[in-house]
């Protein structure tokens, strides 16, 4: 394997970096969170700026290593934006329509 | 592969398995129901993210491809669930 440039390899790893540390703040949150509508939004960190930071690495790193940019990875972060809020909402209608139904004790 | 890199990615490996983790706690004991599919959706976007991390360290075009489809079967799988909770049936007539 060819070596990586040092500009392609040091923001690749601290983009690595950050994504881990907000996906997993993000999924501890959605463990340690007390009621269901605020357990709703933790891990929307993580969908959104932990796949997006990962996904600039990944175009990063393999750009350096073809010589030229490379970008079809940017297809799955369109894919993760346009979806992430339509799960939102379709989960959240259905918590409000349940609560209203059965009114949920408080934990 | 850099070093820089390599321990980076060994950085984020261990937090998305730890928080792929998180997710299963949440899955497993949720008191109701929309709990346990909002950890399922945590927990396929966790698996994606091992996979493009894995793509990276092994710098192979394969794992896009996977990642990609794992985005549209979760979407399909958590919208058709959240359907279900809302309205009792998945294709309304």
């Amino acid at each position: 394997m060819t070596t990586l440039p040092l500009w392609a390899s040091i923001p690749a790893s601290i983009l690595l970096v950050l994504s881990g540390i907000l996906t997993l703040t993000g999924s501890a949150g959605l463990l340690r969170f007390k009621r269901f509508y605020s357990r709703m939004h933790a891990p929307t960190l993580g969908n959104t700026l932990g796949v997006g930071f990962v996904l600039l690495a990944s175009i990063l790193v393999s750009s350096a290593i073809e010589g030229h940019i490379v970008i079809h990875q940017l297809l799955i972060t369109f894919l993760l934006v346009i979806v992430s809020p339509v799960t939102a909402i379709l989960l959240m209608q259905a918590g409000l329509r349940r609560d209203a139904r059965r009114p949920v004790p408080d934990e | 592969m850099n070093t820089v890199l390599y321990w980076a990615g060994i950085f984020a490996l261990g937090c998305f398995a730890l928080a792929l983790g998180c997710a299963t706690l949440r899955l497993l004991r949720g008191p109701t129901p929309q709990d346990r599919v909002l950890a399922l959706d945590t927990m396929y976007i966790n698996g994606l993210l091992i996979l493009l991390v894995l793509g990276i360290r092994f710098g192979s075009s394969i794992y896009f491809d996977i990642a990609l489809l794992i985005g549209l079967f979760g979407f399909v799988g958590s919208a058709a669930l959240a359907k279900f909770l809302l309205k009792g049936e998945v294709i309304e007539p």
